[in-house]
This record gives structure tokens, C-alpha cells and sequence, in this order.
């Protein structure tokens, strides 16, 4: 499998507080990898590096086969990274419509426009003309992903997408995931929702305090080894280095 | 009659206010920059155009056609220059940079151009006027007026509804989200400030026709921008026209009661705004 | 395993020594007591009369500074509208002196007291605007006084007023009193404005400044501090204003309103460093001396003056003092330093 993102053991700093340490990974074309951690675990940090809006200290990022970390946020997207980030930051004044031609600013061409998108997610397509700021958290939520796939890209990355919403909403919005994967988009999706998380993945990767504690396809990790690597209690591995 | 007068002509004083001020309003709704070298920018402008019409015998209107791209590209230039690496350093260092942007640009002026006062011609045009039953109303400045309305009609449809306009308000609502569908924060800003000094050059080519301008005269434009600007309504581009209207009304009527109180209580009408509807006439009705 | 079970003991804070100042602060207090010592014996033995009246510029261009600084650098308040309370000082000594009859210290106080209680109702106006719009509003404030006073009758319209209170004081003696005046409250206005800051008022602003969501959260009692800084400051302009007018003996509305002096202010305070007490000091001798020494260069003078700050804003936007003392040393002390226990 030809691999479409690595991660090659960057360190990521905020100011003076080092928020992930040597981490790597892998993420093939056409698969879909899920990170879960608890908060705090650098999650979040990880797919801000990835898409651009952090740069790494140490270590390399290679966007297929070639080394992005040091290109801007911007250029990112155009070479086809995009980030559904964690709080959707949907721009409030724009309505759903246009927060979707924004996401297709970089003019990419691929499988995902304005219809495309609407067959996605049905409920965008009736409040297209409703602006950012009035939108419910599903519907934000919905938007932020729509908004992502307009720029057609080849891997998207999920910051969180259940957060703050409920049950129902979040498997609405999941139901959406095939579709995307079948098109042949390569996902990066970070959760908290295990369940969610163990569905939707090909594969998981555990972080605990900006480390990799465990890691395995999606089928042969059990619920209770990733709950173990979780909490950091002793699972698969225990080293402790550094 | 006399005072209807003074109202309508306070009108299309106010149409020449507006379109100073659009540009003014831009940049503050776009980065939040406060851009003290606005009246300078006007006043520059009205200079080039002049420099133009002597050296090159060029047609008063017709250096619209140079002005404005050049004062653009210089806009574009200020804000990838100066104000995007300012904007890193808090919302104080903009403000700062572009006080001694105005400084330099209005001792640059009187540098090259002398502290003399200039007009630029336009013939027969600055006395012409449509009789009213009874009024008059100058030509030149109904032409002021319309420009500006279409100046501002413009830049709505452009901010509504081009693949610009949309990225530069996703930019004004969450500049880092605007960079992740690919849009690059600091040309997008430029290109903002590019329009709105464009717009600055346009109506500083109409002031330099409509009164006598010298280097200083950069002081009371921002000044007369700004009171348009905050009795419309921060952030909307339909307040600066309405806000344009009042202060040039407030302004004539004052001077009908004494020629001195003019200027004076257009600054009053401001104040009185500020007392009572600090939001101003128009807040935020439309974007940008 | 990596479960943080094992905290190092914490030192207690009885062994860490948290010191304010300390003798390098003293020491630079010292050299700064013995300059103001010089100053006040050296026109005895050393300037003439024209450098005496040159230097109670600097001592105005120093209050001017400290009090913009007080109101940008540590209240958040970028004023370009100073210049209303320098006219108002300038404008409101001489009717003191002239017409109620005040001497003429008492009447530089009082048109200080004046500025200040004029700033407390125009605060209630431009609070109504943040930021840059502030900023510009207080320039309107300042066209209306000046528009205002050249309207009021027994203002002398645009030509302006002159001192008359002089009339019949030696030429000496006249300069001696505006020299020391100056000199004394421009020392006032620095240990002032570094006292505010110390309390607890000083403290609060200081936290404005470091975290502004924090402030936000503080609403009412941070307008209420930015409102004491704003009166405070304009009280300063005042004394500034006063000052000038009753060393230059006339006082007319397009010198004494100029935004001009909005432009020292900020080329003084960027220049010297932005939210330090010793940064407008050093501002001001620095904007003094290139004005003495490139005042012939006219219009290039304010052009190289707009550009340098330019560069500072950008290359060094902690100012000259920032550079120089690199945020450790300071003069007049205002932050705390804790240290470690010796080993």
C-alpha cells in the first residue's frame, strides 16, 4: 500500500510546553486511521500540525512522499489536506452555502461540489441559506465536513466531530463516512467516541500525553486494551523512557 | 428655501464624504485596522492626478484611470509591507504604523509639492448646474453622488457574491479557518486594503477637483471619513453612505446658521451619535 | 507506564525570595536623582537663557510622554487627541493668570486640575469607542475645542492670546520660575505615574495588559481604572500645555491644538519604549536632541522621525529602553522577581 501521509517522529511545542513527543505514524491511501486519546493526549495538536497551522520542532512531514512541514496552512490545502478542525469554526456571517464555495476557494477539482455534497448530508440542503452563526452544533458540524470535502481533497482530516453533540446527531453525521471513504478519500479521524471511533476505522492509534501507547487494525484491538491505553494503565506496552 | 438648500446641498456634500469613507470602513471591517494614513492616501491621490493633468495634459477624468491602480498596487504594497507584519505585533502596532505613515506621507507631499493649495480642473464643469425650481444643484457634484452610491453598490455585490469577496469575509469572521480552505491570510488582507485605497483614490481624485486640497488636508478627510464611518454604523457599508448624508446635511445647515459653525457641527451631530446610538444609524445591517 | 505518580516535592514557598528592584534599581535611581540635582543647579553656572527656555520644552515633551505612555502603554488607550488638553492648558493658565489673577505656578496647577476635570465628562463620550476608533474620536474631541475656542469671545479668535501676568518681571526671574516650575513637575509627573502603577489600580491595568480575556471578565472595574488613567493623563497634557504657553508666552489655536503634538507623543513613547516608565523619559531626550539637531531639515526631519518609528514598531517593539535593558533592568521597579533558594 502506497503510503499518502507520514508522520516521522515530529515534536510539537506551544510556547515553553512541549505538547507531543516523537510521534509517528502512517496513513495509506484509501484508509482510514482513527487517534483517540483522552484530552489533553495531543490529538488535537496532531492534526493542526498535520494540516499546516502548527509547525513541528523536530521531525518531518511527508504529504505523498513529499516533505510539507515547513508549507504553509494554505498551500496544504491546495495539495490536497484538509482539516475539519475542532470547534467547526464555521464563519458565522456566511451562510451554509457559502461557507461551502469558501471550502472550494483552492478550486481543486475532484468528486465533491455544491450537489454532491447536499446528497451527503440532506439537512444542509434545506438550510443552505441560513447563515453560520444560527446553525445548530449537528448542522455546524455537518457544514465544517461539507465545507472540508469542497476542497476535494485526498486526505481529510476529523478533529472531534462528536464533540458536544448528541447521540442520534453524531451517528447521522457518521453515516455520511462511507460515502466519503468511498470516493476514495484517505481519513485521519481523531475521537474521543470509541465507539464511534473502533466503527468507523480501518485502524486505531492510542496517544497518551503526546506519546503512542497502542496501535493495531480497528478489528483486532478489543474495547477494553484501548480503554487500558486510555487511562494509561498497563496495556500492550509500558515503556517508560525518556 | 434657503434652508431646504442648504439640506440638499448638504446631500451631495455628503455623497463626497461617503466615498471617502468606504474605503475606511473596508479595512476596518475586514482586519480591524484603524488606518490613521487614510487622508493622506486621498490627498496623495488628488496630487498624482494633478502631476498627471500638467505633465501630460492628460484629461482631468481620465487619471482615474492611472490613480486608482496605482494607489491600489501602493495599498496592496503597505499592507504586505507594513501592516500584515504589525498586525503579528497587536492591535496597537497597525494603529501606530500608520500614524507615522500619515506623518511621512503629508511631509512627503509638501516636500515635492509645496504647502500650497491646488485645485484640479475641470472647466466649465465645476460651475455648471441643473436648475430645480429654484435650486441649483451642482453637476459635479450629483456626479460625486452616484459615483459613490455605485462605489458602494459595488463593493457589495463584490463581497457578496464573487469567490473573493466570500473568502475575504470568511477571513474577517476566523482568519485561520479562512486558511484552511486555502486562502492565504495575508494576500487576501492585501488585496482588502488594495480595494479600499482604490476606492480612497477614486474619491481623492474627486476632492481634488471639488475644492482646494494642500498636504495637510489629509487631517480633515480621515476625520470627515471617520464621522461618517461611526454615525452609519461600524461594519456596514450602506451606515457610511447613510452616515456620509447626515454629517454633509449637518454640516451645510450649520454653515447656513453661521458660516464658521460648519465643520463644527458636523463634529456635534457626530458627538450627539455617539451620546445617544453609539452603534450608529446603520450597525451591521449588511456584511462587510 | 507513564502515570505522573511521582511529584518532585514542591519547594515551600518560604525558601524562594521575591524581590522588587534591588540595588542595580537603586543605583539607576541614583544616577536619575543626580541628573535632576545638575539640572537644577546647572542653570546657575551653566546654560543660557535661550537653553534654559529650550529645556523646559524637554521637561514638557517628558510629561507629555510619560502621560501618553500611562494611557497607551499600561491603560490600552491609544488617544491621537492629547492635544485638546494642551490647548485647554495653555488656553485656561493665561486666563488664570491673566484674568482671575492666579501667580503663575497655581496657575499652571490649576489649569492641570482644569484639564482633568474637563477629560471626566469627554471619558463618558469616547468610551462608547474601543480601540482605533477610540483613538480617532479623541481627535474629533480635540477639532472641537479648538473650533470651540476659537469661537468663545475673549479667546482671541484664530491669532490667539498672549501672556500678559509677566508684564513688569525681570527677564531672569521669569525664566528661573518656568525653568524650576517645569523641572518640578515633570519630576512629579514620572514619580506619579510610576506610584500609580505600583497600586493596586497599576496592578489591575498591568493584567489588562497580559490577558485580555481576563480583563474582559473584569469589565467595570477595568473602565473604571482606563477612566482614572484618561482623566490622570489629561490632567498631564494639561500641566504640559500650561507649561508651553507660559514659556513661549503666547498661546494661538493652530499651534496649541496641533495633532502635531499627537505625533511627538507616539514618536517619544514607540521610540523610548511602549509601557515603561523610563522608556518616554529616554523618548524624549532622544526625540529633544534630534529636534534641536535636525530642526533646519524641516519637513525631513519629520519624515526620518515617521520612519523610525516605523521601524521600531516593527523591529523593536519594545522601544529603545526595551533593547537596551532587555525586559531585566529596571529604573523604577515594577514587576516582582522571584528567586530560587541557593543550593
Amino acid at each position: 500500500m502506497n503510503a499518502l501521509l507520514e508522520v516521522d517522529a515530529i515534536d510539537v511545542a506551544y510556547a515553553d510546553f512541549r505538547a507531543l513527543h516523537g510521534i509517528s505514524l502512517t496513513v495509506a491511501e484509501g484508509e482510514t486511521l482513527a487517534v483517540i486519546g483522552a484530552n489533553g493526549a495531543g490529538k488535537s495538536t496532531l492534526l493542526k500540525t498535520v494540516a499546516g497551522l502548527l509547525r513541528p520542532v523536530a521531525g518531518q512531514i511527508r504529504f505523498d512522499g513529499h516533505d510539507v512541514s515547513r508549507t504553509p496552512a494554505h498551500q496544504r490545502v491546495r495539495q490536497g489536506i484538509a482539516l475539519t478542525p475542532e470547534g467547526r469554526r464555521i464563519f458565522g456571517s456566511l451562510t451554509v452555502e457559502e461557507n461551502l464555495k469558501v471550502g472550494a476557494h483552492g478550486r481543486r477539482q475532484g468528486p465533491w461540489n455544491l450537489a454532491t455534497v447536499y446528497d451527503a448530508f440532506p439537512l444542509l440542503a434545506e438550510k443552505r441559506s441560513r447563515r453560520g452563526a444560527h446553525l445548530s452544533g449537528g448542522e455546524q458540524q455537518a457544514t465544517a465536513i461539507g465545507r472540508a470535502l469542497m476542497s476535494n481533497p485526498r486526505l481529510l482530516l476529523l478533529d472531534e466531530v462528536s464533540l458536544g453533540l448528541a447521540p442520534v446527531v453524531i451517528a447521522d453525521i457518521y453515516k455520511a463516512l462511507p460515502t466519503i471513504t468511498a470516493k476514495g478519500t484517505t481519513v485521519l479521524v481523531v475521537e474521543q467516541d470509541l465507539t464511534q471511533a473502533l466503527t468507523v476505522a480501518d485502524r486505531v492509534q492510542c496517544l497518551l500525553e503526546g506519546r503512542t501507547v497502542l496501535e493495531g487494525a480497528a478489528a483486532d484491538v478489543t474495547r477494553k486494551q484501548v480503554q487500558a491505553a486510555y487511562f494509561g494503565v498497563d496495556a500492550t506496552e509500558g515503556q517508560e523512557d525518556e | 428655501m434657503d434652508w431646504i438648500n442648504a439640506v440638499l446641498q448638504g446631500f451631495l456634500l455628503g455623497g463626497q464624504y461617503a466615498l471617502l469613507a468606504c474605503g475606511l470602513s473596508l479595512i476596518f471591517g475586514v482586519m480591524r485596522i484603524v488606518n490613521l494614513a487614510h487622508g493622506v492616501l486621498a490627498v496623495a491621490a488628488a496630487y498624482l492626478a494633478l502631476w498627471l493633468v500638467q505633465q501630460t495634459g492628460m484629461p482631468s477624468f481620465l487619471t482615474i484611470v492611472v490613480v486608482v491602480p496605482v494607489l491600489a498596487a501602493v495599498g496592496y504594497a503597505i499592507q504586505r509591507g507594513l501592516f500584515n507584519p504589525a498586525l503579528r505585533h497587536g492591535e496597537l502596532s497597525p494603529l501606530l504604523v500608520s500614524f507615522g505613515l500619515a506623518v511621512i506621507g503629508a511631509n512627503l507631499l509638501q516636500e515635492i509639492f509645496t504647502a500650497d493649495s491646488r485645485k484640479i480642473s475641470i472647466g466649465d464643469l465645476s460651475t455648471s448646474a441643473v436648475d430645480l425650481g429654484g435650486l441649483r444643484l451642482g453637476v459635479f457634484s450629483l456626479i460625486t453622488l452616484v459615483v459613490a452610491v455605485a462605489v458602494i453598490v459595488g463593493l457589495q455585490l463584490y463581497l457578496s457574491h464573487t469567490r473573493i469577496g466570500r473568502a475575504m469575509r470568511a477571513t474577517k469572521d476566523d482568519p485561520e479557518a479562512a486558511t484552511l480552505m486555502g486562502i492565504d491570510e495575508r494576500h487576501m488582507y492585501a488585496l482588502a486594503t488594495a480595494i479600499a485605497i482604490g476606492t480612497v483614490a477614486l474619491a481623492g481624485v474627486f476632492l481634488g477637483m471639488s475644492t482646494q486640497f494642500s498636504p495637510t488636508y489629509g487631517d480633515l478627510v480621515l476625520i470627515f471619513a471617520f464621522e461618517a464611518v461611526i454615525i452609519g454604523g461600524l461594519g456596514s457599508l450602506w451606515g457610511t453612505l447613510l452616515g456620509g448624508l447626515v454629517l454633509g446635511v449637518a454640516q451645510t445647515v450649520g454653515a447656513q446658521i453661521d458660516p464658521a459653525y460648519g465643520v463644527l457641527a458636523g463634529h456635534l451631530v457626530f458627538l450627539v451619535v455617539l451620546l445617544l446610538r453609539p452603534q450608529g444609524l446603520l450597525p451591521k445591517a449588511v456584511v462587510a | 507506564m507513564s502515570a505522573p505518580t511521582t511529584l518532585t516535592p514542591m519547594s515551600s514557598a518560604t525558601d524562594l525570595k521575591v524581590v522588587r528592584g534591588g540595588w542595580p534599581s537603586l543605583a539607576g535611581g541614583g544616577v536619575l536623582a543626580a541628573i535632576v540635582v545638575f539640572l537644577a543647579a546647572a542653570p546657575w553656572f551653566v546654560f543660557s537663557p535661550g537653553d534654559v527656555t529650550n529645556l523646559v520644552t524637554l521637561f514638557a515633551l517628558i510629561i507629555l510622554g510619560t502621560t501618553w505612555n500611562l494611557m497607551a502603554g499600561y491603560g490600552g488607550l491609544v488617544s491621537i487627541g492629547q492635544q485638546a488638553f494642551i490647548g485647554a492648558g495653555g488656553y485656561g493658565v493665561i486666563k488664570l493668570a491673566d484674568v482671575v489673577g492666579l501667580p503663575i505656578p497655581v496657575a499652571v496647577l490649576a489649569a492641570g486640575v482644569v484639564c482633568a476635570l474637563l477629560a471626566l465628562p469627554t471619558s463618558f463620550l469616547l468610551f462608547r469607542l474601543v480601540g482605533g476608533y477610540f483613538a480617532i474620536g479623541t481627535w474629533v474631541v480635540a477639532e472641537v475645542f479648538k473650533l470651540v475656542t476659537q469661537e468663545l469671545p475673549g479667546f482671541g479668535g484664530g491669532s490667539g492670546l498672549s501672556l500678559t501676568a509677566f508684564q513688569g518681571v525681570d527677564r531672569v526671574t521669569r525664566i528661573a520660575t518656568v525653568y524650576y516650575l517645569a523641572l518640578v513637575l515633570a519630576v512629579a509627573v514620572v514619580l506619579a505615574t510610576y506610584l500609580l502603577m505600583r497600586s493596586r489600580v497599576g496592578l489591575g491595568l498591568t493584567a489588562i495588559r497580559d490577558d485580555s480575556v481576563a480583563a474582559a471578565s473584569l469589565g467595570v472595574a477595568v473602565r473604571r481604572s482606563q477612566r482614572l488613567v484618561y482623566v490622570a493623563a489629561s490632567g498631564g497634557a494639561g500641566l504640559a500645555g500650561a507649561l508651553i504657553a507660559v514659556n513661549g508666552l503666547r498661546v494661538s489655536p493652530g499651534s496649541m491644538f496641533s495633532v502635531q503634538y499627537t505625533a511627538f507623543m507616539i514618536f517619544i513613547v514607540v521610540i523610548g519604549g511602549l509601557g515603561t516608565i523610563e522608556g518616554p523619559i529616554l523618548g524624549a531626550v532622544i526625540f529633544f536632541a534630534l529636534q534641536q539637531l535636525l530642526d533646519a531639515y524641516g519637513t525631513w526631519y519629520l519624515i526620518a522621525l515617521g520612519a523610525i518609528a516605523i521601524a521600531v514598531v516593527l523591529l523593536a517593539p519594545r522601544g529603545l529602553w526595551g533593547l537596551a535593558a532587555r525586559g531585566r533592568y529596571e529604573i523604577f521597579p515594577l514587576g516582582h522577581r522571584v528567586h530560587p533558594p541557593r543550593q
